[in-house]
């Protein structure tokens, strides 16, 4: 455990250096490393904790994207007000798929079914909104700015990468803690058998809800840093199915339910997807697809030979 | 707007749904008895219609005489796709056996990127334009083809399935796992026959609606939505319940693209989809579990 903390401190107090010394590329992949980690410890809350698999995440960081970025394009709302209204924004839309679902007690293959649904449902319909753009998309005001602007978020690449770091970081304490509280031992119990959960008193039903709560709105902040990171939204991409499919890559190839799991396969994950575009690039074969299939052969590699993700096999080999 | 379009509209969307309806059907035969979703099911479809278009430009062979070899070459595909790669997973989480399928989907779509590029391609048969009168109505002719080629496909499937010894020994599987493991069937080879069975109205359904539509990689995870709507609607393991949801989305689908806005469409497809999610879980056909 101590061994554990310690490695916790460095790896934070490096990643804390880590703007000092990496060029633009370095942080940009950084930051997609640390919104990765991010996604997928949110996501990590419903299934890994609660045993609640959803595969329409993308839901919560589009809606939360929209809701922000929106009211500050329409209304110049700065997001530090939109935050907290995409955050119950999202809570809301997590909450009403929760209390169907769970009413009416859809369960396994068809829960995660359903998510996928109401995020292609949501897609659509964004496609169709005059106040979104619609498939034209909505592009926010961008302003180089040297100075950090937290309450607009806007400054410099270094602003972006600890304004990750701390959500992460924060996320990563939260977890950790929800894990070890009541909350989290009735999840852990929902998650391994429903009905015995159920004859020992456990109330399933307002505990998966607040599993679904909590996730989605964790999910809604890294929606929201989406929005303003990238400064542009299409529901075609946000919404995307594929979109899903990469929130739950990190967590599944970390190691679903552990607290290293999301941060260790973002990290696998992307270097992996980065190393690939420059070896490729090296290679000078830069036919589109390739990559993917490249992508696709290493996930089914590790889902078919550690099939509890890379972050139980490391633990157990180093007794972390 | 003439009640003569609107029937004419009407029956295209239903001889194109009896050919989703056929993709479907081998979703769910392969969920209905594996108790595996397979995630990579559009992208198998597209695969399918990519090969008929090769056959096509290369030996001028009729996409529904492609059908024999494509409905042979995906039978072997997923005979040795659920033997050497799914098996294992039967007994594992559900999200790990969505992980393997989205990683095949990856690999598949990318692939048939790779090799034929963004372009859209298509076949271009003799009888593409040419229609059947019945009465008032114009059907066009490649569209009743791939409807029979489904229809005959399905009929075949449904009476092995009712009929045949190995066909009853599946639904043995299906119906109690440790029950065939205890009469001896042996198990494993039979999954691995139903998802080359599964496979075999893909790449039928494939060969059919390559006739009917351009054929993009994207396309594949379109179908593959697509394919679970249709199977969620009518009742997933139900084999009439996918022909029956097929046509169901078939009609809103060109329906839809008559009335309202065509890009809306699939709302209306997941709308209905959440609708049978929350109140007829079982789906239309289904039996509750």
């Amino acid at each position: 455990m101590t061994r554990t903390a310690a490695l916790l401190l460095a790896l934070l107090a490096s990643l804390a250096a880590l703007p000092a010394f990496a060029g633009p590329y370095g942080l940009s992949v950084a930051i997609l490393i640390l919104y990765f980690a991010y996604a997928g410890q949110a996501w990590n809350v419903m299934m890994g904790f609660a045993g609640q698999l959803s595969l329409g995440h993308a839901l919560y960081v589009g809606v939360a994207g929209y809701v922000a970025g929106g009211l500050f394009f329409h209304y110049e709302v700065p997001p530090i007000v939109g935050l907290p209204a995409a955050v119950i924004a999202c809570t809301l839309f997590g909450l009403v798929i929760g209390f169907l679902a769970f009413r009416f007690r859809i369960s396994g293959v068809y829960f995660a079914l359903l998510t996928i649904a109401f995020a292609e449902f949501t897609r659509i319909g964004f496609d169709h909104l005059a106040w979104t753009g619609g498939p034209g998309g909505m592009f926010l005001k961008v302003a180089q700015r040297n100075t950090w602007d937290l309450a607009n978020f806007r400054g410099p690449p270094a602003m972006y990468y600890y304004a990750i770091l701390a959500m992460c970081s924060l996320a990563f304490v939260a977890c950790f803690f929800l894990l070890r509280s009541k909350a989290g031992f009735y999840w852990q119990a929902i998650r391994e058998n429903e009905d015995a959960a159920q004859a020992l008193g456990i109330n399933v039903f307002r505990w998966k809800m607040a599993a679904v709560a909590a996730s989605s709105a964790m999910t809604s902040f890294a929606g929201v840093f989406f929005a303003f990171y990238y400064n542009n939204l299409f529901p075609e991409q946000i919404f995307n199915i594929s979109r899903s499919i990469e929130i739950i890559l990190a967590p599944v190839i970390g190691g679903v339910g552990t607290l290293f799991g999301p941060i260790l396969g973002a990290v696998v994950l992307t270097g992996l997807s980065e190393g690939i575009t420059e070896s490729l690039a090296a290679l000078g074969w830069e036919i589109p697809g390739v990559k993917q299939v490249f992508y696709g052969l290493v996930l089914l590699g590790v889902v078919m030979f550690l099939p509890n993700g890379i972050w139980p096999f490391l633990s157990r080999k180093f007794k972390l | 707007m003439p009640a003569e379009l609107v029937a004419n509209v009407v029956v295209a969307g239903v001889l194109t749904g009896l050919v989703y309806g056929l993709m479907a059907l081998g979703l769910s035969v392969i969920f209905g008895v594996v108790r595996v979703v397979n995630f990579a099911h559009g992208e198998m479809m597209t695969v399918a219609m990519y090969a008929a278009t090769v056959l096509f430009a290369a030996l001028k062979l009729d996409p529904f005489l492609a059908i024999l070899p494509a409905a042979a070459a995906f039978f072997v595909f997923g005979y040795v796709l659920q033997a050497a790669v799914v098996n294992p997973f039967i007994t594992r989480p559900e999200h790990s056996q969505f992980m393997l399928l989205v990683a095949i989907a990856i690999i598949l779509v990318n692939g048939l990127l790779m090799i034929f590029g963004p372009d859209a391609k298509n076949v271009q048969v003799d009888y593409q334009l040419d229609s059947i009168e019945i009465g008032k109505l114009l059907v066009d002719k490649p569209r009743a083809y791939a409807a029979g080629a489904a229809v005959l496909t399905a009929l075949a499937l449904f009476a092995f399935f009712r009929f045949s010894l190995i066909g009853k020994a599946i639904r043995a599987c299906a119906d109690n796992h440790l029950g065939a493991l205890v009469v001896g069937l042996n198990v494993k080879h039979l999954y691995a026959l139903t998802f080359g069975l599964g496979s075999l109205c893909v790449a039928v359904a494939g060969c059919a609606m390559v006739v009917l539509v351009d054929v993009t990689p994207p396309l594949g995870p379109y179908y593959t939505l697509l394919a679970f709507v249709i199977v969620i609607v009518g009742g997933l393991g139900s084999m009439a319940g996918a022909l029956l949801g097929g046509v169901l989305i078939g009609v809103s689908e060109a329906l839809a693209g008559l009335f309202i806005e065509p890009s809306a469409k699939s709302m209306f497809s997941f709308g209905l989809l959440i609708l049978v999610l929350l109140f007829r879980p079982q789906g239309l056909l289904g039996k509750r579990a």
